[in-house]
This record gives structure tokens, sequence and C-alpha cells, in this order.
């Protein structure tokens, strides 16, 4: 095992509660009917191409790509379009979606292969394998849903020197990652070797927090059985850290690079990919097959039965709720993500997607605000920052609406990760304050440089 | 329909909170406050039981009638002033002087600002500040440390003055006669004295208790206790006759008090490693520049205050490092 790493500058450690680490994955049967919602990345949603009445095939295209930032989305099952209509998904608000009236046999498209078998040889080469990934829809499964061809596409005069994957998985209670590594090693790996080739770098990286040790041994013991199918591949044990899966802190733990303010991973020569997406390019390059589930954890303190389960997209969250045991008495707060950085819903039937990692059930007890009383400068907000910022000074400056000094004080570089709020003695909503400071400032850092 | 709570994350909060903080600082003082009424007797905890409720009342009626706003009196905030500042002053100080210290450390040092966190000075050494200029004999006339086994619980106290006040008055020489070169017993806390300030060995206790839970850094005492070792070393260095060893210095007065509870206090100290740094640093050149050359014989409460005013400079030019950013802008 390599020595352990870590980032420096600030992070925090909130309770692990990763319940459901020793559940397998289950695959979960789709309901009648699903909703398939079209914007399941972060960008433009898909524009759809299926009608009222039409036929579709599990895996087939049902909504195109529209514009730069953008990822196709695919029919989950095989069945009747019902109607296209609205949806209301985890954000709350109404959007596009195509229902599906199911049929009980899977015909899947032409040209998926349907395989378990392991699939060693790659047969594409880098710009096929991009392709391929745009393709087959794949976005950061991690929860951003960022689109992953504009991640492996390598701008000129840049070098991809190292693909990181990001087995991190930082984030308190979701364990579907830990899962996937678990159950799906080799497949998981030639994802990595895919991710590798199409980003033209012979050097791969796997980053896990030491909390997950299982994960660790079982993938070095798989790369040393394999040497010479694996070669390039390194596992590196991180330290368990919040938030050690942020994209920035996982390349300076593993790298010692930092990636400049404003500016994109590749500066670093890093491409970060994340373990559920690795998997997806996986069955997208070597399969054929697009990216139509993921794994979900289910959990929550009082959850009778947390699990991780394999579940097609556009299936109400509130049946895998059922799955686990049901819905407590005692919960107040539903979050799609985990607790860190997950959105809180108000319903529960919203359509899981492919940034739907985690549905988290918590009590009162332990989701309830605390009242907030005054700052006491303590300034442990700015230690736990892992970005550098004063998030004391964010807060203020953002309420007044001073948008001069949020740009000043580097409002942008924030990740959104929460430390601060999570440490702040006062509780004050400090992240609140900040996310609203910083969509005003970048509003008008965009407008300015429209002119 | 809208049966769950929408708020943004993060949706879980450390255990931490204001409360916590300023019970553990009290809690960190109860070691002092024991070895102060073993040396004291019942003048001390009347004093502390004095201040400790005359601040908190202010606070409780300020907040009900003034401000009429929250009322915080149970975060453990005023009761820490009203005890840092009974730490502060001679046992036998009249109770009166007393009560007004303790009005003016949360109502003017505190209150006045706007309440918790909004204070540019430490409150209890506002007060202390306030009594010293206004009742300069009472505040100086300090008792002797007398085991209360030895006198009984209620006994009066022999006043006689404190080390650092023999070294003004009569040089360097008069403090053996008195047998304030007994390190053992400087540390123990027997001597005369502010009565919080003269054990330094449970206030230690305190302070790695609070050390330890974090609620503290060492960098800010580290700091102040090596600035003003080093500085007073230097002296002793240049002539022993005049100056008295470093070490003495560390312990007599208010230092070890002053740097790990008071120089420490959140609200009125710099945030980063660097400003800290740059914080003792200056509260350690103020004391003994105070203590070796100025008209009191004690300068730590003074050095503490000057530095507060230094604070939001301190923080303004001591920023952390932007993540990814190579040249911290200049703003």
């Amino acid at each position: 095992m390599n020595p352990i790493k870590t980032f420096k500058k600030g992070g925090v450690h909130p309770e692990e509660n990763k319940l459901s680490a020793d559940k397998p994955i289950q695959d979960f049967p789709m309901p009648k009917q699903i909703i398939v919602p079209l914007g399941q990345c972060l960008g433009a949603p898909a524009e759809c191409i299926v009608n009222k009445g039409d036929r579709v095939l599990t895996g087939q295209l049902i909504g195109t790509a529209k514009g730069f930032v953008s990822a196709n989305v695919h029919s989950p099952a095989t069945g009747t379009v019902a109607k296209v209509d609205v949806v209301m998904d985890h954000t709350g608000y109404y959007k596009p979606a195509v229902f599906i009236d199911r049929e009980e046999q899977d015909e899947w498209a032409d040209g998926i292969l349907v395989t378990d078998e392991l699939l060693t040889d790659i047969k594409l080469d880098s710009k096929q394998i991009i392709d391929k990934v745009k393709e087959c829809g794949i976005v950061g499964m991690g929860g951003a849903t960022f689109p992953t061809h504009i991640k492996m596409m390598v701008p000129e005069g840049k070098k991809a020197e190292y693909v990181i994957i990001n087995a991190a998985e930082c984030e308190p209670y979701l364990t579907c990652d830990y899962r996937l590594l678990l159950e799906k090693t080799q497949e998981f790996l030639m994802g990595v070797k895919i991710v590798m080739k199409g980003v033209g770098t012979e050097k791969g990286i796997i980053g896990i927090e030491t909390n997950k040790m299982k994960a660790i041994e079982l993938l070095d013991k798989t790369i040393n059985e394999h040497k010479d199918l694996y070669a390039g591949i390194e596992v590196q044990p991180l330290k368990t850290k919040y938030p050690q899966g942020g994209e920035k802190q996982i390349i300076k733990a593993i790298t010692g690079r930092e990636v400049p303010s404003g500016k994109l991973p590749i500066e670093t020569g890093c491409v970060v990919v994340n373990v559920a997406s690795t998997y997806a390019i996986y069955e997208a390059v070597q399969k054929n097959k697009p990216l139509i589930e993921r794994i979900v954890t289910v959990t929550g303190k009082s959850v009778k039965n947390p699990g991780n389960f394999r579940v097609r997209f556009g299936t109400p969250a509130d049946l895998l709720i059922e799955a686990a045991g049901g819905l407590p008495e005692d919960i107040t707060d539903v979050i799609n993500g985990g607790p860190m950085m997950g959105k809180s819903v108000s319903v529960t039937n919203f359509p899981c997607m492919k940034g739907t990692s985690g549905i988290l059930l918590m009590t009162l007890k332990e989701a309830q605000d605390r009242r907030q009383t005054n700052c006491i400068r303590c300034g442990r907000c700015a230690i736990a920052c892992p970005m550098g910022l004063q998030p004391f000074l964010l807060h203020k400056v953002a309420k007044q609406n001073d948008f001069d000094e949020t740009e000043k004080n580097h409002i942008m570089d924030c990740i959104e990760c929460g430390s601060c709020e999570f440490t702040c003695p006062a509780n004050i909503p400090l992240l609140d304050y900040i996310r609203y400071g910083k969509a005003k400032t970048g509003a008008i850092i965009r407008a300015r440089n429209q002119k | 329909m809208n049966k769950y709570t929408i708020s943004g994350s993060p949706h879980v909060h450390s255990t931490e909170n204001t409360r916590k903080i300023m019970y553990r600082v009290l809690l960190a003082l109860v070691p002092a406050l024991l070895v102060a009424i073993y040396y004291f007797g019942w003048y001390a905890l009347r004093l502390t039981l004095i201040t400790m409720a005359t601040c908190m009342l202010t606070e409780w009626l300020i907040q009900k009638f003034l401000i009429k706003g929250p009322l915080t009196i149970n975060d453990g905030s005023a009761a820490l002033t009203g005890l840092l500042l009974a730490f502060n002053v001679p046992a036998n100080l009249p109770i009166w002087m007393a009560i007004v210290g303790s009005i003016v450390a949360i109502g003017i040092g505190k209150m006045a600002f706007g309440g918790l966190g909004k204070n540019p000075f430490n409150p209890a050494l506002v007060g202390r500040v306030f009594m010293l200029v206004s009742f300069p004999t009472a505040m100086t006339t300090w008792p002797q440390a007398a085991p209360i086994f030895d006198k009984g619980f209620f006994a009066d106290a022999v006043t006689g003055p404190t080390p650092l006040g023999i070294l003004k008055e009569a040089g360097v020489g008069s403090l053996a006669e008195a047998g304030n070169l007994q390190f053992l017993d400087m540390v123990l806390g027997n001597r005369g004295g502010a009565f919080g300030e003269v054990c330094a060995i449970a206030l230690l206790l305190g302070a790695i208790y609070l050390i330890c839970r974090k609620v503290i850094e060492i960098v800010t005492p580290l700091s102040i206790l090596l600035t003003v070792f080093v500085f007073t070393g230097i002296c002793y260095l240049i002539d022993p006759t005049q100056y008295i060893a470093p070490w003495y210095h560390l312990v007599y007065g208010g230092l070890i008090l002053g740097a790990f509870f008071m120089a420490t206090d959140m609200v009125t100290s710099p945030m980063t490693i660097r400003g800290k740094l740059l914080f003792g640093f200056g509260i350690g050149v103020i004391t003994v520049v105070i203590r070796l050359w100025g008209a009191y014989p004690e300068g730590v409460s003074f050095a503490i205050l000057i530095m507060n005013a230094f604070t939001p400079l301190i923080n303004k030019a001591f920023k952390p490092k932007v993540f990814g950013v190579v040249k911290p802008s200049k703003n």
C-alpha cells in the first residue's frame, strides 16, 4: 500500500455513518411507468426526439444533447411513450420528461452487447473513445453531473499526465462507489484503462479514503494479479477527511499541484473521473451500453434496511425508500445526495437520475438547524475552508450585497463544500449567503465579460 | 404536500457551539479559582460571585430593556467576563468597586458595541483598567497569599506589595529579602497579587485542557511568552543587577493568565496564525516595556488592550492564502 496522502489546507471530519457499506448491490425492479427527465446533467437539457405513442427499446436514444455542455438521454426501459410532459425533479422545479409505459421484458436497442463477461480488449482509439462517451451520455456521477466527454477532451497545447479516479467518496453515508469497487473491480479497472487511453496517458491513480480499506486491498490485489493488463494503474490511499473528494483537493493530495484559481483541472495535467462514471465508460466503450442505470445508496440513521440498489433512471425515489424499509416516522429532511453537498427535496417521488448518488433520510435531531447566535470571530470557518477563503467575511459582504468585495475576496473560488458552515459554533448559515453572493457575483462577471 | 424541510447544504453540523466554548473556558479556570480560595479565602470567593452575578445581570438588563433583543444570558460569556474580571483584582477590593467595574466591563466593554462578538476590546480588561485608573489605591493594595488552613476561611488578609511592585519600587535587590525569589512559591501562587493570577500551575493546567479541546490555539500565548522571555532575557544578560532573570518575568504578575485566557479571546484577537504571532509579539513587547520602564509595575492588561485595537488591521494584513492563487491580489 502506498503511504497515505491528503490535502493540507482546511477540511473537517463529519461522522462517517457508512451504514450501508456491507450491503451488496441489489437490482431494483422497475415500476409500470417510468419518468425519464431530459435534463439529467449540468448544462442544457436534452432535446426530445420521441413522440407520444412511439415504442422505445432499452438503451435507445430519446433525447439528444443540445449545446456544448449537455448530454444525451437514453431510454432505460422497453415500452411505449405515454406522454412527453413535465415532472417535478429533485430541484423542486417542473422539468421536461418522457413518460414511458413499460413492457415486462427488456428488448435492447441495436448494437448493445448484453453480457456479464469481462471484455479486456479495447478496440477503439482515443478519439473514438471520447465520441462513444459522448454518445452514451456519460456525466460525472458524483453529483455534479458535468458531461464526462468534455473533461476528457484535452485542449490543444495541454497534456494529460494523470488520470485520477475519484474514489474518495468523502460524503458521509454514501457507499455506492464503494460497493461498485468491491463488486465490479475488474470492470472498473478496465474503465480506468479506457479513460487513460482516451485522454492519452500511461498513468492512472485511484484515490481512495482509508475508511474503505477493503476496497484498497482488493484493488491492490487485483492489479498485482493482472500486472500486464492493469499496468500504469496505482491505488493511492487518502486520509479520511472531508472534502477529500473535491476535485481540486484530490489533485492537490495526489500530485501536490494546485489548480490555478479560475482555471480547469487540466492546467495541472490531471483528468479526474468519478468511480461510477468510470464503470459507465467501461460499459459504453466495451459493450456500447449507454448510461441508463446507476447505483443509489438509500440510507439514514432510522432507516430499517439501508442498502445499495442498481436503479434504472426514471424510477421514483419513494419506491426505493419502500425497499429500504419504508419512510420512518421521525424523518424531517430528505436529501438527494450526501449530507454535506446533497440537496433537500420537498417530495419523495422525484425520479432517480444520473446524479442521484444517494437518498438520505434524516431525522429532526440530526438535521435541525440550531439557533443562530452572534459570530464570535473564532475563525474556525477560515481554518476549515479547503480553498483558503474567509467564509465569515464572504458571508458578511454577501449579506450587504457588496459584490465588489465578494469578488475581491475570491468568492468564485468557493467549492460549496460546506466545511465552514459545518464547523461554525454560532450556527451561522454561512454557505447559504456565500452561494447567494457567488450567484450574484458570477452574473456580474459574466455580464462584464460580454461587453 | 410540502412535508420536508428544504434547506441549503450542509445538512449536518458539528456539535460545537458558542456555549460549549465558553463553558469550557470557565471550567478551565476552576483550578485557579480553587487555589485562589485556598490562598485568599472567603474574599476571593465573594468577589468572584459578585462580579459574575453583576456581569450577567447587567447583560440581562441591557438585553431585556435597552436592546430588547434575544437573551443570551446562559451562553456563558458574561459569566466568563465576570470570572476573568475577578481574577484580575485584589481579593480585598471593596464590593461596590467590583460592581462598578463589572457594569463597565459588560455595559461599556461589550454591550455598547452590540454584544457578544462585536466588541473590539476584551470586556474584562476594559473593566479592570477602568477600575485601575479610577480607584488606583484600592486596585494596587494587594493582599498576600496565606493558606486558609493557617488563618481560617474568613480571616482578613495582610496586604503587601507584589513582586513586580517591589521590583518597580525598590529594585532587584529587595526581591530576595521579601522572599520573592523562591521560584517554587511563585509558581504555586504563594505570593501577593490579583487572586486569579498567582498560581501558574493551576492556570497552565486549565490552558492545557483548552488546547487539547481545541478551544484556544497555542500560537498566541507561545508568542507572548517567548517574546517576554527573550526581551527580558536580553536585559538580564546586559545587566543582571538591574534586571531580573527572564523566568521570573514569566510567572510574575498576570502574564500567564493574560497570555492563555485573555489574549486568546476569539472576539478580540486575530484569526490567522501569522496574525496571532504578530499579535503575541506586540503584547510581549508592550508588557516588558511597561514593566521595565513604565509608570505601572504590571503591563499585561494594557498590552492586550492596545493590541486588541490593532486586531482589525492585523486581520486585514494577514489573510489566509487562497488555494490556487500564486500572488495574493493587492486589495
